[in-house]
């Protein structure tokens, strides 16, 4: 089929199952970074929100290629034998995070300052101001932009290709290699992480639409 | 010029005198279903200054839009300086030479500075040079009273400062014919004078103006003749006398409310 | 942690360092004008442009917004490669990046256009000036005023992606490191010092792009107020 085997196609899509892999992994470690530094970036404490931009300002200003190389010999050095997997992982989960962090604390800042002195009428403690009245309307506007940047780790998740983890960049590279079929293999590719990344765009797009309307 | 303006046949010359800068007969508008103009017959003489009023919703705006171009008519004739835009095929843009137009919110652009607000379609469409540029921008400041505020951008000057930059920005392009569509609402009452002067003072110039407001004091002493307008129809015209002695029940119910 | 750093190498490799640099830098400056000629018509296209012209622009947008640009890069380095067409890897490069920034541009400006009041394109129309004298004297102005944060963001990132070029062996910054670190093998040291180089370059390049707007915006650099 387009000039490639049964067992070549199926060599990418085992490579596409490893980069959804990966994409599952960087947003779950990102958003369980990513939330505290949220709060961090939106908290009273001057040192906490120092401390979270430094870190966002840093991870934004490096290429997510470098961060995976310095995470991936960050960790051979400690005389540990990882595998890529879990560099990738790391890597993706900084990356996301810095960037998941900004968008969430984005999100809680267009809440209304009146909301939070609503809450404080109603007698409710911080925390429960937090919880109860401004984290479910920042939720809502979090949506659209969150699934947004899912598109981003999809697709950014190709860097790993770097430090040699298979996803599904590295499986049309190697087919590449053997078959001499640029075109074909990385229409392919790309058709392949069309069909993850184009949905998404929709959704978010969707979301953000019903978002404008209220 | 390579513009050939349609020559009028002799049998409609006196359908249309050559006096006469817009001539509206039996003018009909539509959105969709609903009909905004329903037959309006209306004569706008060189020199003449004639203002439209009546109730929100009349028609008053869109009758002012048409003549420039803004709305296409969807019946009878609609002649401005000598072209027939119900026969389609006019180009606008050489329409807009000749017909300028101010409105309510004043658009200026708030990327330039006065000068070059008022100076940029000259120079575009008119292709003048920027000495001869400057000239006309301290002329037509000069008209509307703001040449010191030449080198400022629209957000520092006043909402009357504002509506006086767009009417010189107008008067740059030396239009034949001057459209305001109420040009005063979104002003201050101490701001609604200096703009009302500067009227004044270019009706005395000779211009040929139409104006919808809702400054009656205003029309009748700026205007030569008024149009008092009712769903979609003149109702009533006349001049500044008609105000104070209406003749039918709906004018005098609108004087009525509006004094 | 009973790790020796040894930054010894970066004596040795300064000038490949610099060289490095210089190639980043130069792709980034390189891609940025004709990336935002290519977006901005992209974007005016799918504004102004008709069924099938919008349809081609929403294709293009779509297609680049939605695939890694690893994978453009790819299809482009290697398929002229098969077709026997060389133009070297700094111009494929070039080119990837322009047709990769084009479309995250054209979105951009898109947004940049829409905002624009229509009251103005009203005045402007009343003014008798042209659609393309209206386009280049009143919307592009406005819509570039808009969103030039956004343009900035944009392009540092596009910075940050040349970082993939060199696997197609252009030798920017990211594949000089690679070359450093094979032969000295400490790749922690060289890519934390690659880290901070781009760490810089990123500023430098946010700084030269607001120097950029100072020149480009009168309006702001006097009022500095938003438009
Ligand atoms: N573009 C449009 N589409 C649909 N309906 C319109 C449009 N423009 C005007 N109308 C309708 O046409 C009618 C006349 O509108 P117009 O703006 O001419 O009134 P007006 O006399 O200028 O009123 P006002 O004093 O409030 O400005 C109104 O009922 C208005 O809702
Ligand atoms: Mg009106």
């Amino acid at each position: 089929m387009l000039g490639l085997t049964i067992e070549q196609l199926s060599y990418m899509l085992r490579g596409t199952g490893w980069t959804i892999a990966l994409s599952l992994l960087g947003f779950v470690g990102g958003t369980l970074l990513g939330l505290p530094l949220a709060l961090m970036r939106s908290s009273g404490s001057r040192t906490a929100r120092l401390l979270s931009s430094a870190f966002v300002q840093i991870v934004q200003g490096i290429p997510l290629p470098v961060i995976m190389f310095v995470v991936y010999f960050g960790i051979s050095i400690g005389g540990y034998n990882v595998p890529a997997l879990a560099a990738a992982g790391l890597a993706m989960t900084l990356y996301s995070s810095a960037y998941l962090g900004e968008i969430w604390k984005g999100c809680i800042q267009a809440v209304p300052k009146t909301q939070w002195e609503a809450g404080e009428c109603l007698a409710l403690t911080p925390t429960q101001r937090f919880v109860n009245i401004i984290l479910p309307q920042a939720i809502r506007i979090a949506i659209p932009p969150t699934v947004g940047f899912m598109v981003q780790i999809v697709k950014n998740t190709s860097y790993s290709v770097v430090i040699g983890f298979f996803d599904l960049t590295y499986s049309a590279k190697v087919l590449n290699n053997s078959t001499f079929m640029p075109f074909t293999v990385f229409t392919i590719a790309a058709v392949l992480y069309f069909a993850i990344c184009f949905p998404m765009s929709m959704i978010a797009r969707r979301f953000e639409r019903r978002l404008q309307r209220t | 010029m390579t513009f050939t303006s349609p020559v009028l046949s002799p049998a409609a010359a006196p359908i249309f005198p050559a006096a006469s800068m817009v001539a509206f007969r039996d003018v009909r508008k539509s959105f969709g279903a609903f009909e905004v103009l329903k037959g309006i017959d209306l004569d706008v003489g060189a020199g003449e200054v004639v203002a439209l009023i009546g109730r929100s919703g009349s028609g008053k705006s869109t009758a002012l839009r048409c003549v420039n171009g803004l709305e296409a008519i969807n019946g009878g004739e609609l002649t401005v300086c000598g072209r027939a835009l119900h026969q389609g095929g006019t180009d606008l843009r050489e329409l807009r030479k000749e017909v300028g137009i101010v409105f309510q919110s004043y658009n200026l652009f708030p990327h330039l500075t006065v000068e070059q607000n008022v100076t940029l379609a000259p120079r575009k469409v008119h292709r003048i040079g920027a000495a001869e540029a400057r000239e006309l921008a301290a002329e037509v400041l000069a008209q509307v009273g703001l040449s010191e505020k030449a080198q400022n951008y629209p957000e520092q000057l006043s909402g009357g400062q504002q509506q006086r930059v767009a009417i010189a920005r107008s008067l740059a392009m030396r239009p034949k014919l001057m459209l305001f569509d109420e040009v005063t609402s979104a002003l201050d009452p101490e701001l609604t004078g200096e703009v009302l002067r500067t009227i004044e003072g270019l009706a005395a110039s000779g211009m040929t103006m139409m104006l919808v407001t809702h400054e009656m004091a205003f029309a009748k002493s700026v205007a030569d003749k008024i149009v008092f307008m009712h769903q979609g129809r003149i109702w009533e015209t006349g001049d500044g006398g008609m105000l104070s002695s209406p003749q039918t029940a709906e004018l005098q119910q609108f004087v009525g409310n509006g004094l | 942690m009973g790790y020796d750093f040894d930054f010894s190498f970066l004596a040795s490799y300064a000038p490949d360092l610099w060289h490095g640099v210089w190639l980043t830098l130069g792709m980034t400056f390189v891609s940025i004008v004709p990336g935002f000629i290519l977006g901005t018509s992209v974007a005016l296209a799918r504004l102004y442009g008709g069924r099938w012209l919008a349809g081609a622009a929403t294709c293009y947008v779509e297609a680049i917004r939605n695939t890694p640009l690893i994978i453009q890069v790819f299809w482009l380095f290697f398929g002229l490669s098969v077709l026997q067409i060389y133009i070297g890897s700094f111009l494929a490069a070039v080119i990837a990046l322009t047709i990769n920034v084009g479309a995250y541009t054209a979105e951009i400006m898109r947004a940049g256009f829409q905002s624009i009041p229509k009251g103005q394109i009203e005045a402007a129309d009343c003014l008798a000036l042209g659609p393309v004298q209206t386009v280049v004297s009143i919307q592009l102005p406005q819509a570039v005023e808009r969103v030039y944060p956004a343009l900035v963001s944009q392009f540092v990132l596009m910075m940050l992606a040349t970082s993939i070029m060199s696997q197609v062996s252009a030798e920017e910054l990211t594949g000089v490191a690679y070359m450093i670190q094979s032969f000295t093998f400490r790749g922690f040291e060289v890519y934390l010092v690659i880290a901070v180089i781009y760490l810089a370059m990123a500023t430098l390049l946010r700084l030269v792009l607001m120097g950029v707007a100072q020149v480009s915006f009168p309006r702001r650099r006097r009022l500095g107020t938003p438009l």
